[in-house]
C-alpha cells in the first residue's frame, strides 16, 4: 500500500531517512539541507524515531561521527551540502575505505567563494573521487525512492561502500511535490535490519584504522576499487526489487526518446526533467531528439550510457559545474572517456551551465538542442565547451 | 618478508582492520636495546614500580620476584632509574 | 586501589609496539587499560600512540581500537556511544561499553579542541585522555598550543632573538570544566596511583570526563629516556604541573607541594630548555617561575587551598 504525500525534496529525504529506522543521524544544518535536519528533529522530539541524533558542531564531527557509529553496526545517516560538504572531505574517504556504509543526503549547492546559497553540482563533483556510490536525482519522488535503495545497497555485503544522494539545492529541495510514499511496514521490510560484516565489538575486539605503509595500504585500496567495481550488480538487484514493490524503475541511467535519437542532451539532476519537457516538444516537431540522465554517477555507468548512444550523431554533455584547468567539465570528462575507452567515435560537445543557481531556461535548452541537431548534421563542433546563460 | 611473499589484495581483511588483538607481540623490539637491564634479586623488593612504570610490559611479575623479557625490553633504563632498592642495573650489549 | 600487586597483570596494550624507549605514552597507556572495568572501547587519534601501536598488521590493543583522523577523537567517540544507546533501545545490543578517547596535545590542544568543545557540550558518556608531551612529537617536535614558554621545537627554535616559544601554555582543563561537565582531572604518570585512581573514577562517571595527563617525551624534551618518571615527577614537585580535579566544579588538589623545588630543577634536565641557561636568556627562567607560581596559586586558590 502507498499514499501521496505532500514533500518537499528535503522533506522526502527526511521522511525517507525516518521509514528506514536509522540508529544515528548525525548532521550540522547548512542552506539548502536545513529542512531535513528539522524535520527529522521534529520525528526525534516527537518520539516517532529510535534514532540518536547526534547535533554536532560541525560537518567534520558529522561525518567523523558518522564513521564511529557506523562500525559498531549501526545504521546511519547524515546530510550536508556544498561548504559542508567540502569540511567534511577529508573524512569521506576514510568512510568509504573503512567500509562503512553510510548515506547521505547531499543537497547540491555552489562551493564559494563569492558564497552562494543556490544550487549547482561543484560541491559533489569536488568530491567525487571520494569512493562513494554517488546517485543524481530528477525530483522528490526520486529522491525518497533513492534513499530506501540506498541504505540496501550500501550495507549489502558484496559492496559495503557509502551512498550519496544527490538532490538540487532549492529547485528540488525546496519545492513541494506530491510524493508516493510507501507504508512504514513495507519499507521496513524492504531495507530490513543492517547485518554487519564486521564491528568493534569490544567482545570480539578489532583495530580498525592502522597506519598501512608502503608494503599494504596499495592492497587495501584495491579492495576499495574491487568494491565499487562489484556493486553494479547489487544495485540492478536493488532496482529489481524496487520495481516489484513500488512498481517504479529505477536502473543506471533514464533515457527519453534515445531509440532513434540522432541528438541528444545527457545531464544530472533536476535539469533533466526540463531536457525531456523541451525534447517532447522538439519530437512533435519532428526533430529525432532524446534525453540521457544518469541516476548513478559512481560507478559510472559507461556501459549504459554508450548503450544509449549507439546510434546518435550528437551530444551535449550538460555540466552544471567547473572542472577549471581540465578538457572539460567533470560530466563530460567522464563520458569522452567512456566513449574513448570502448573505441566510440561521437560528436560531443559540452555546455556549462547554472553555476550558483543561475536559471537554465526551456529556451536555453531548445537552443543546445537545436545546436546538437547542426553538429549532428555537420559533423563540425564550433566550440567544444559553451557556456550557457552568462553575461559576457 | 619480500613483497612478493607477502598476501595479495584478495587474501587480507577488508578495509585495512587488524583481527588478531594484540599480534604486536609477534613484533621483537629487544633488538633496539644497547643497554639491558639486570636484576639482582638479592636486592629486589618486589615493590612493582618497575613493572608499572615499564613502557613496554617487559617486566615480567613472578611469584615473588621480577623479571625482563628480553624479546621486547628497548633498554631504556626507567627501571634501573627508579629501582628504590637499586637492584636494577644497565648492562651495555656486547654486539 | 591499595597496592602495585592488585593491580591486573593482563596486558591489554601489549609489548612489541614501536614508540621510542622511555615512551611517556607507552606508560599511560598501560597503566589506563589497568584501569578497565567492563568492556571498553579505544578511539585514537592520530598521533605518536596511534602510529606506534597500530603499524599494520601488527596491533598492540587487545581492547576493539579505532582511529579515523587527527582533529575528531572526540566526535568519533560521540558517534560510537549515540549508536550503542540507539541500538539498546532497539534491544540490539544490551550492555554498557566504555568509550576511552587517547589524543596527544596537538590532537586536544589544537586541531581537536572543537571536536571535544562539542562532545563535552552535547554530554557524550566518554573519557578522554589528553597525553601531552608538549608538542607535535610525532611529525618532529613542532610547537602546539601545549608547549610551554621558553620551550625550543623545531617551529619555536631557541633562535639568538627569540628563545624559544613567546607563548604560553592554554588551560586545558578550564576549557573543559567551563563546559560544566562532571569529572575532568590532572595527572602525571610518576604518580601512579593517582592516575589509575583518575582513570577508574571518570570511567564512572556517566557523562563526559577528561583526564590530562603529562607524557615525557625522551626525544622531544631532549632527556635520557631512564629519566622519563624522573621528568614527569620533577614537574609535579616543582609545582610546573599541579595534580587537581574538579568534580561538579568543585576543584580539589590531588597532590600537595608544601616544599616546592624550583622550576629551573624540572628545566635544566631537558635539553628543550638548555637555552635558557644563557645569561642573556636568564630573564625567561624567571618569567617560567613567575607563570609557575601564579599558576600553582590561581589552582590552589580553586581548590580552596589557599
Amino acid at each position: 500500500m502507498s499514499r501521496i504525500m505532500g514533500l518537499t525534496g528535503d522533506g522526502a529525504v527526511a521522511y525517507a531517512v525516518k521509514q528506514c529506522k536509522v540508529d544515528v543521524v548525525a548532521a550540522y544544518p547548512i542552506t539548502p539541507q536545513t529542512l531535513i535536519v528539522e524535520e527529522f528533529s521534529e520525528y526525534v522530539h516527537n518520539g516517532e524515531v529510535h534514532t540518536e541524533f547526534i547535533c554536532v558542531e560541525s560537518e567534520h564531527s558529522a561525518m567523523s561521527a558518522c564513521v564511529g557509529a557506523s562500525l559498531t553496526g549501526a545504521r546511519v545517516f547524515t546530510a550536508t551540502a556544498s561548504q559542508g560538504l567540502a569540511l567534511m572531505h577529508e573524512i569521506l574517504y576514510i568512510a568509504s575505505s573503512l567500509r562503512c556504509p553510510i548515506v547521505m543526503g547531499v543537497v547540491n549547492r555552489a562551493l564559494s567563494a563569492p558564497i552562494n546559497i543556490h544550487c549547482d553540482h561543484s560541491d559533489m563533483m569536488g568530491s567525487r573521487d571520494c569512493g562513494w556510490i554517488q546517485i543524481f536525482v530528477e525530483n522528490a519522488q526520486e529522491a525518497y525512492d533513492w534513499v530506501i535503495q540506498a541504505f540496501r545497497i550500501a550495507e549489502d555485503p558484496d559492496v559495503l561502500l557509502p551512498v550519496t544522494v544527490n538532490l538540487d539545492g532549492f529547485i528540488l529541495s525546496h519545492s513541494l511535490e506530491g510524493v508516493e510514499v510507501l507504508d512504514d511496514a513495507d519499507v521496513e521490510k524492504f531495507v530490513s535490519t543492517r547485518k554487519p560484516v564486521f564491528t568493534i565489538d569490544p567482545d570480539k575486539p578489532i583495530t580498525v584504522g592502522p597506519i598501512c605503509f608502503t608494503d599494504f595500504f596499495f592492497e587495501t585500496k584495491r579492495q576499495h576499487v574491487e568494491a565499487m567495481n562489484n556493486s553494479p550488480k547489487t544495485i540492478s538487484k536493488v532496482n529489481d526489487e524496487f520495481a516489484e514493490l513500488t512498481g517504479r524503475r529505477y536502473g543506471f541511467i533514464d533515457t527519453y526518446e534515445m531509440d532513434d535519437a540522432e541528438a541528444a542532451i545527457i545531464c544530472l539532476g533536476s535539469t533533466a526533467g526540463s531536457a525531456m519537457a523541451v525534447a517532447k516538444k522538439l519530437r512533435d516537431e519532428g526533430k529525432r531528439v532524446g534525453v540521457i540522465k544518469p541516476w548513478v554517477y559512481r560507478p559510472f555507468p559507461a556501459e549504459q550510457i554508450i548503450d544509449a548512444c549507439k546510434d546518435l550523431k550528437a551530444l551535449a554533455v550538460l555540466d552544471r559545474a567547473c572542472s577549471i584547468g581540465a578538457p572539460y567539465g567533470p560530466l563530460c570528462n567522464d563520458v569522452t572517456a567512456a566513449l574513448y575507452k570502448e573505441n566510440v567515435r561521437l560528436n560531443v560537445f559540452n555546455v556549462i551551465y547554472g553555476l550558483g543557481g543561475r536559471d537554465i531556461t526551456p529556451f536555453d535548452i531548445e537552443a543546445i538542442f537545436n545546436e546538437t541537431l547542426e553538429v549532428a548534421k555537420t559533423g563540425l563542433i564550433k566550440k567544444p565547451i559553451k557556456f550557457v546563460g552568462v553575461r559576457e | 618478508m619480500s613483497e612478493e611473499s607477502k598476501p595479495g589484495w584478495r587474501s587480507i581483511p577488508i578495509a585495512g582492520i587488524i583481527l588478531e588483538p594484540g599480534s604486536a607481540m609477534k613484533y621483537k623490539t629487544g633488538d633496539w636495546r644497547a643497554f639491558r637491564p639486570v636484576i639482582d634479586e638479592e636486592k629486589c623488593t618486589y615493590c612493582l614500580l618497575c613493572w608499572i612504570y615499564c613502557p613496554d610490559g617487559a617486566i615480567i611479575r613472578e611469584e615473588k620476584t621480577v623479571r625482563v623479557n628480553y624479546d621486547y625490553c628497548k633498554g631504556c633504563g626507567i627501571c634501573a632509574n627508579e629501582c628504590p632498592a637499586k637492584a636494577i642495573t644497565m648492562v651495555e650489549e656486547k654486539k | 586501589m591499595a597496592t602495585l600487586r592488585d593491580l591486573s597483570t593482563e596486558e591489554l596494550f601489549t609489548s612489541g609496539h614501536r614508540l621510542c624507549a622511555g615512551c611517556g605514552a607507552g606508560i599511560i597507556a598501560r597503566m589506563t587499560m589497568k584501569a578497565l572495568r567492563g568492556p571498553t572501547i579505544v578511539v585514537n587519534a592520530t598521533g605518536c600512540l596511534e602510529v606506534a601501536s597500530t603499524i599494520y598488521p601488527y596491533t598492540a590493543w587487545k581492547v576493539s581500537w579505532v582511529h579515523i583522523a587527527f582533529e575528531n577523537a572526540a566526535a568519533v567517540a560521540s558517534g560510537i556511544e549515540a549508536a550503542y544507546k540507539a541500538m539498546m533501545k532497539r534491544n540490539a545490543w544490551g550492555k554498557k561499553v566504555d568509550i576511552i578517547a587517547f589524543a596527544g596535545d596537538g590532537g586536544t590542544f589544537d586541531i581537536g579542541i572543537q571536536a571535544l568543545s562539542g562532545a563535552l557540550e552535547r554530554g557524550h558518556d566518554f573519557l578522554y585522555i589528553c597525553y601531552d608531551n608538549e608538542a607535535y612529537m610525532n611529525t618532529g617536535i613542532q610547537r602546539s598550543g601545549a608547549t610551554p614558554h621558553g620551550a625550543a621545537t623545531t617551529t619555536s627554535p631557541a633562535g639568538t632573538k627569540i628563545p624559544g616559544k613567546p607563548e604560553f601554555k592554554k588551560d586545558l582543563i578550564g576549557i573543559c570544566a567551563a563546559h560544566g561537565i562532571e569529572y575532568a582531572a590532572t595527572a602525571s604518570p610518576a604518580y601512579w596511583n593517582d592516575y589509575i585512581t583518575k582513570v577508574r573514577k571518570a570511567l564512572e562517571v556517566d557523562g563526559p570526563a577528561v583526564i590530562h595527563v603529562f607524557s615525557p617525551c625522551p626525544v622531544g624534551m631532549r632527556f635520557d629516556s631512564s629519566k622519563s618518571i624522573e621528568v614527569a615527577r620533577l614537574a609535579v614537585q616543582t609545582r610546573y604541573w599541579p595534580v587537581y580535579e574538579v568534580e561538579n566544579g568543585r576543584y580539589k588538589l590531588n597532590i600537595k607541594v608544601p616544599k616546592p623545588k624550583p622550576v629551573s630543577e624540572f628545566l635544566k634536565v631537558q635539553g628543550r630548555f638548555k637555552h635558557l641557561f644563557q645569561p642573556k636568556f636568564k630573564h625567561v627562567i624567571d618569567e617560567i617561575q613567575r607563570y609557575v607560581d601564579e599558576n600553582w596559586e590561581r589552582i590552589t586558590k580553586l581548590c580552596g587551598e589557599a
